[in-house]
């Protein structure tokens, strides 16, 4: 007899099956448990089940062994699904250096793409199979979650922060793609198709996408440098008002007021945005805020921009 | 109120009229006017639940508006959280039964009860203001900026609504620590409670805890709405994960208000129908401690995939946990209560057994969502619907529904049909499966929430889980009727229906309007029965 309902997602990322490994696991302990407790109510209900109207219970009233038991027991199985989940959670939360960037912004009620050779989609995802993909996801209004349960990786998009994901492919199909975070009236419109593909069928799409917009963002990110005249402070070498940009992306900064914080996507967001929020120690609080003025694309193109700057010989001590 | 059998001095009797009951000090009948009220909202809360489930028999969102069911599962969870589910237990079974069970004549604020109960009532008008003005379509969650920016309701007047009716929580629950504390009859100690009243208390310290969090929380979302002050929204400074981390701070342990009451109430029933000590009475009594403690620890695993940091992700998975140990405590207390005991077969018992299934499927499925790995899977999707409608329904309305029928013939004086509710308490556990099971396979499947159109493959577990919610529903209005008419016709109820101990069952039914005649002094624990013929070995 078949079952008229699928039972589980595609399982289609290097994840996926041992996520459904974990959930199979934690199900038979759960259906162990639960079968336990029914049948011993069950059949205590029945065996010890009243006979005269006006006898009473035994005078048990507990046992500390008993007690420590179903104490520790259920403690260990919990700390061993506690370290399963966490170290799978690890290798969720984590991208991989080599993961090609993908640029993903949502807002009510679309997904706009960007891939790294500057190819644009909307509601919709190419990736090939077998790389490791990271997804760098800003929001325009409010907070969306990109989620793709073929892979069992999911994200919230919130605003006013970048936030990342990354999944590999591992078999090729077409996927859903949901946003599942409610953003209000079409939040079940917010939906769209993930397709995983062989590589060269991956680099055929590309080579035939929407060639106008064929940008890479890193260049469009230089053309945004210039255009806001960032060029103007942040120039090559130390004569600019404002710090040296070459090599920033990923090192520490030593703030004003003493802190130290890692250049991460959101330090260089929140630089852009919110200059004054965070001042790198020997430089005046003068650079004007972009808040309102660019989107959360040019963000992420001005931070494609800046990751490309690598430290010039000169400055290789920074 | 003709039946001439009555206790010529029951608390039902004289003062009649309207203006005796709405003013009225008496606990008990303070209690009773929660139940009508919360008993409304309860239908009207079902009503929008039975909107939603009608959208979903199809795949595509074509019955309402988007912007109507988005109100409807909104107002569907705000009424049934705040307006049914929080005032549920305690307000009603509490108030009308912990003075008894500590031997005390009334609460030790009676005006302040009834204050509780007109506040109750004017948060839950103001927030029925904003349903029939604009309406509101946040969820029930109030997520910013959403709700502080971009939603086009009523949130203002929803959230003033829901920051009134946490001032009835407070009182109510300052009410009740000041009552276990101070109003114990001589020789009631602490560990001769019976433990619905522990379960009470440890309820009434998060309520006071942690309610002043929610009110202060939704108050600053309707001052960013009307004064556009920047607390969560990017745009103007604010950070939109720090409503969330308020937010859960109280909600996460207003989902321990709704179900450790019905965790008493449980303790209550699985005693009285197996006429035996509770096995291991203070590892139960204690376990509702450390849950109301826990239970503040954990707000965090709602936000797994929020962007919190992954360190913070860990501390919030490791303690969500622990918390489960207590639960899993008092389920196998519960279960090792009905060994050698002399269980009877009486309609509470069959809502004590449908309660120990749905609450250990709901407990052990927050496993699977405190599993920090495995929640970024099944995080904002079904399984977490299903997860707490089988803690809040299947656990604290079963327990609601068990209590109701089981102090039902006290608070009444009036016998209701056995039959019929054995039949309503197989029809709520056979038609709650049906609903919300399949939705623990469509969140496996990736199905998110609130969603009003879905993937046409999702479509035969959503027909199920709306066929169910049609059972479930002939499940709820049975009691409706049979209970309502036994008020009217009901036989009269003896002292003692069920031969349980406890204080409740001393006095005559209805309780006369002081509970007790003379002083009551304790001389022995909680739920000692005592063998009046030789105890039959199993």
């Amino acid at each position: 007899m078949s079952i008229p309902f699928p039972l589980l997602p595609p399982s289609a990322s290097s994840v996926s099956t041992e996520v459904d490994l974990l959930y199979l696991f934690i199900t038979a302990v759960s259906a162990f448990f639960t079968i336990l407790v029914a049948a011993l109510v069950v059949i205590f209900a029945i065996k010890y089940r009243r006979r005269h109207a006006d006898e009473v219970g035994a005078d048990i009233h507990g046992s500390l062994a008993l007690e420590l038991t179903w104490t520790f027991i259920p403690f260990a199985i919990a700390m061993v699904m506690f370290f399963w989940g966490a170290d799978l959670f690890f290798r969720l939360a984590r991208p991989p250096v080599d993961a090609m960037e993908v640029f993903v912004v949502g807002k009510q009620w679309m997904w706009k793409v960007q891939h790294p050779e500057g190819v644009r989609e909307i509601n919709e995802l190419h990736v090939p199979i077998g790389r490791n993909v990271r997804i760098t996801l800003g929001s325009e209004d409010v907070i969306h979650d990109y989620s793709i349960p073929a892979f069992r990786v999911k994200m919230d998009v919130v605003p006013g922060k970048l936030t990342t994901m990354w999944f590999k492919a591992t078999v090729p199909g077409t996927y859903h793609l949901f946003c599942a975070e409610y953003c209000g009236t079409k939040h079940a419109g917010m939906i769209g198709q993930v397709f995983a593909m062989e590589p060269q069928a991956y680099e055929a799409w590309l080579a035939g996408g929407t060639g106008a917009s064929s940008v890479p963002p890193a260049q469009a990110g230089e053309k945004l440098f210039s255009e806001f005249a960032c060029i103007t402070c942040h120039k090559g070498d130390s004569s600019g008002r404002g710090p040296i940009l070459s090599g920033v992306y990923g090192s520490n900064v030593e703030l004003a007021d003493g802190r130290k914080v890692v250049a991460d996507d959101n330090y260089i967001r929140e630089s852009i945005m919110v200059p004054t929020a965070k001042v790198v120690k020997g430089f005046q609080p003068i650079m004007p805020p972009f808040q309102g003025v660019i989107g959360e694309e040019q963000i992420m193109q001005l931070i494609a921009y800046v990751k490309t700057l690598k430290p010039a010989d000169g400055q290789a001590a920074r | 109120m003709s039946n001439a059998v009555q206790p010529r001095n029951s608390y039902l009797d004289a003062p009649y009229g309207v203006a005796a009951w709405l003013l009225t000090k008496d606990h008990k009948r303070i209690a009773i006017l929660y139940l009508i009220s919360i008993t409304l909202f309860f239908a009207v809360g079902g009503m929008f639940a039975a909107g939603i489930r009608m959208e979903l028999l199809t795949p595509r969102g074509d019955l309402w508006t988007p912007d109507l069911y988005n109100k409807l599962f909104t107002l569907h969870g705000v009424v049934m959280v705040f307006f049914f589910l929080i005032p549920s237990i305690p307000a009603v079974l509490g108030n009308f039964l912990m003075p008894i069970m500590c031997g005390a004549k009334d609460l030790a604020f009676p005006r302040i009860n009834l204050l509780s109960w007109y506040i109750y009532l004017l948060g839950a008008t103001v927030t029925l203001a904003a349903v029939f003005n604009g309406g509101l379509d946040t969820g029930w969650t109030f997520y910013t900026p959403y709700s502080s920016v971009s939603s086009q309701t009523s949130v203002t007047t929803a959230a003033v609504g829901v920051f009134i009716t946490g001032f009835s929580s407070i009182l109510t629950g300052l009410n009740f620590i000041v009552t276990v504390h101070r109003m114990r009859a001589p020789g009631l100690t602490w560990f001769r409670l019976p433990l619905f009243v522990w379960a009470i208390y440890a309820t009434s310290l998060v309520m006071i805890l942690g309610t002043p969090v929610i009110a202060i929380t939704v108050l600053l979302v309707g001052a960013e709405r009307a004064l556009h002050l920047g607390f969560f929204d990017p745009a103007r400074g604010g950070d939109p994960v720090l409503f969330q981390h308020l937010f859960w701070f109280y909600s996460h342990p207003a989902v321990y208000i709704m179900i450790l009451p019905g965790m008493g109430v449980i303790s209550e029933l699985v005693a009285a129908m197996s006429r035996k000590q509770v096995f291991g009475y203070s590892f139960v009594a204690f376990s509702s401690l450390a849950i109301a403690i826990l239970g503040f620890l954990v707000w965090g695993h709602h936000l797994f995939v929020s962007s919190q940091s992954i360190y913070a992700g860990l501390v919030f998975s490791i303690i969500s946990m622990l918390v489960a140990i207590p639960s899993a405590v008092k389920t196998f207390n519960w279960t090792a209560t009905m060994y050698k005991g002399s269980v009877s077969w009486e309609s509470p018992t069959w809502w004590v057994v449908g309660f120990m299934g749905l609450f250990t499927i709901g407990g052990l499925t927050g496993l699977f969502l405190a599993t920090i790995g495995l929640d970024i899977h099944l995080t904002d999707t079904y399984f977490v619907v299903a997860h707490f409608h089988y803690i809040m329904v299947g656990g604290a309305i079963m327990a609601y529904m068990g209590g109701l029928h089981f102090w039902w013939p006290k608070m009444t004086g009036k016998l209701y049909s056995e039959g019929a509710a054995k039949t309503s308490a197989v029809l709520v556990f056979v038609g709650f499966n049906l609903t919300f099971f399949p939705q623990f396979l469509l969140g496996y499947m990736g199905m998110p929430r609130r969603y009003q159109a879905y993937p046409d493959e999702f479509q035969v577990l959503n027909v199920l889980s709306s066929a169910g919610a049609g059972v479930l529903f002939l499940g709820y209005v049975l009691p409706a009727f049979y209970l309502t008419y036994s008020i009217f016709k009901g036989a009269q109820s003896p002292a003692n229906p069920w031969g349980a101990t406890g204080l409740e069952w001393t006095i005559a039914s209805p309780p006369p309007t002081f509970n007790f005649d003379e002083e009551v002094i304790v001389t022995e624990p909680a739920y000692n029965y005592k063998p009046t013929r030789e105890v039959h070995v199993g």
